[in-house]
């Protein structure tokens, strides 16, 4: 039943492969360039795990420990995640025992992955979604390795690889785009933040834009149903 | 030492923001239906904010004026549509903008 689930799962993961590889690349490269080594980046991609987060704690991790700040950084960066429990609160229900692993696994990809995909005729849900969320995980750690090894074996010029995670957002963008019919939320999603941008600044621009996403879609919904 | 603190609180934290969700409406209880349509919608308005978020630091009205990122990221569009192939869009996309930004538009 589990092989069923993992070899059903496996060929849907790809994309992610393809993303993390590059990003994970990306994060282990920057690590090394401050002197950490392997090590390291496996206990980060293996305990944090997630993408924008890692990044962001890298400045952190030269500087000395400081509990209130770190709090507040990484819940800014990854307040976003906040909404992702709610399109899985119905996907998790019967995980049971995997279901702890699940919400902590629920990275920007994995969710995306998971909003999409369905599980084939006579597979196990709570096996099938918990090996894409493995198997992403994997690949999030092996990217972290092969960076941090190649920053220190190999110097070479990496200005520009963490553009895989803009790709690989694009490219989720383009297949929920084409699943839909109804383009409006998708819409949404790059106007009110591109305004959201404009008027409130770098810092604040994404815990604004979530609010007025909400607020909106909501109105919209009551329009529907009147 | 210092460096473990900070990476369990980052993964505490961002645990916690993946959590908060799950302990809000618990499976034993019926989630509201307001929520559930929350969670149809917002995955195509989420991942819109994403994107934009991708672009955050570009500054479009000086010298590259964003050339590399909308040069790049129109790549991976184009071409996704064009042959659905992620080694192409991601490995393709991500390759251009780093000729770009490291060759073209220094």
């Amino acid at each position: 039943m589990r092989k069923k689930a993992f070899r059903a799962a496996f060929p849907l993961t790809l994309p992610v492969f393809m993303g993390y590889l590059f990003l994970g690349i990306a994060f282990g490269v920057l690590l090394a360039s401050e002197g950490f080594h392997v090590g390291w980046a496996v206990f980060m991609s293996v305990t944090i795990y997630a993408g924008a987060m890692q990044f962001v704690a890298i400045p952190l991790l030269t500087a000395p420990f400081n509990l209130v700040s770190t709090v507040f950084i990484t819940l800014t960066v990854n307040a976003r995640h906040l909404f992702y429990g709610l399109s899985m609160l119905e996907k998790f229900r019967e995980s049971g025992p995997l279901k702890p692993y699940m919400i902590f696994s629920l990275t920007d990809e994995t969710y995306s992955l998971l909003c999409s995909v369905k599980p084939p005729e006579g597979v196990d849900r709570k096996w099938f979604f918990f090996f894409i969320a493995l198997l992403n995980h994997g690949y999030w750690i092996l990217g972290g390795i092969v960076g941090c090894l190649a920053g220190h074996l190999i110097p070479f010029d990496s200005t520009g690889i963490d553009f895989a995670m803009t790709a690989l957002f694009l490219v989720i963008f383009v297949e929920q785009w084409e699943s839909s019919k109804n383009h409006l939320p998708a819409l949404l999603g790059l106007s009110v933040t591109v305004l959201c941008r404009l008027l409130f600044g770098v810092d604040w621009f994404i815990p604004v834009a979530m609010g007025c996403l909400l607020l909106s879609l909501t109105l919209l919904r009551r329009k529907e149903t009147l | 030492m210092s460096v473990v603190f900070t990476i369990l609180t980052v993964a505490a934290a961002t645990f916690f923001t993946r959590l908060l969700p799950f302990l809000l409406f618990p499976a034993n209880k019926k989630t509201p239906d307001f929520v559930l349509y929350l969670g149809r919608v917002l995955p195509y308005a989420i991942m819109g904010m994403l994107i934009i978020y991708c672009f955050k630091d570009v500054d479009f009205f000086a010298w590259p004026f964003g050339l590399p990122e909308l040069l790049a990221g129109l790549f991976v569009v184009l071409a996704h549509k064009w042959k659905h192939s992620l080694l192409l869009s991601i490995g393709g996309g991500t390759v251009l903008y780093m000729v770009l930004v490291q060759a073209v538009f220094r």
